[in-house]
């Protein structure tokens, strides 16, 4: 069974920034919103990574895997 | 009783000298979010709570230690050759004089670690949900050093821990399922 995603894994707001604010606007904040949240108690025959990948990527199964990597690269002062 | 596997359950490889990310990395070994935490949490609980979970809460306790080993490795290889010198000019000093290059378990801070970080309530509602919110900030303190590493390889393993973490919380949320469910009732909808 294939679960689409019907959600994002990341969200982001805008902190206020005022002009007495010594650091420059780190512009937007990032949080993480894992699949496991979506998701009650998971239900049978969902799809599975290879035996390969998934002990490479941590989970066996497509839906809960969630690539993390620093947000904020950008901008890097 | 447990069997031991001579081995880690992901590889782990570090690409630079970089005693730095030892001590950050520090956090995950002795802090209150850390790995030894959360082994010592669960399998300290599980002793009193409903057979349905107990199973749960042994192998992700187990797997527990089995990350535990993998961020004592980063952290050794990080420092294993490191001066004084360079151990000090990564913030390590303090950690040298008392401790040379072993490990111990304090947080990058340099707190002990103590077992006021862990609770058994005995009520196993209240006990799940530490348990799902220490996998959160687990999976948080990853975030965070993914975050500061320059390093991709540690990265790479991170990042597994990091899923691990997202996996045993989704656990730990059906755990409360199976201890919600009404047994034995008419179920209506
Ligand atoms: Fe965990």
């Amino acid at each position: 069974m294939t679960r689409e995603k019907t959600f994002t894994l990341v969200k982001s707001y805008k902190p206020f920034h005022s002009k007495f604010d010594p650091c420059p606007p780190i512009g937007r904040k990032y949080y993480r919103t894992p699949p496991n949240l979506y998701i009650n108690f998971q239900p049978p025959n969902m799809e599975q990574f290879t035996p390969e990948e998934a002990l490479k990527y941590g989970t066996l199964w497509k839906f809960f895997y969630d690539f993390y990597d620093n947000p904020y690269r950008e901008r890097e002062t | 009783m447990w069997v031991y596997e001579k081995k880690l359950q992901y590889p782990v490889k570090v690409r630079d000298c970089n005693p730095r990310l030892a001590k950050y990395l520090i956090e995950q070994y002795g802090g209150a979010d850390g790995e030894l935490a959360a082994a010592l949490r669960y399998l300290n609980q599980r002793y009193t709570i409903p057979e349905k979970v107990i199973g749960l809460l042994t192998d992700i306790g187990t797997e527990e230690f089995a990350h535990l080993e993998m961020i004592a490795t980063m952290i050794y290889k990080l420092t294993k050759d490191a001066t004084p010198q360079q151990m000090a000019a990564a913030g390590l000093g303090d950690h040298y004089v008392n401790h040379d290059s072993a490990l111990y378990y304090h947080d990058a801070a340099g707190n002990p670690w103590t077992a006021t970080y862990i609770q058994a309530k005995g009520d196993p509602i209240a006990d799940l949900y530490e348990d799902i919110a220490a996998e959160e900030k687990a999976r948080a303190t990853y975030q965070w050093l993914i975050d500061i590493s320059d390093d991709p390889d540690i990265n790479d393993s991170l990042r597994f821990l990091r899923e691990r973490e997202i996996v045993h919380s989704m656990r730990f949320r059906e755990a409360v399922e199976i201890l919600k469910e009404e047994k034995g009732k008419k179920k209506f909808f």
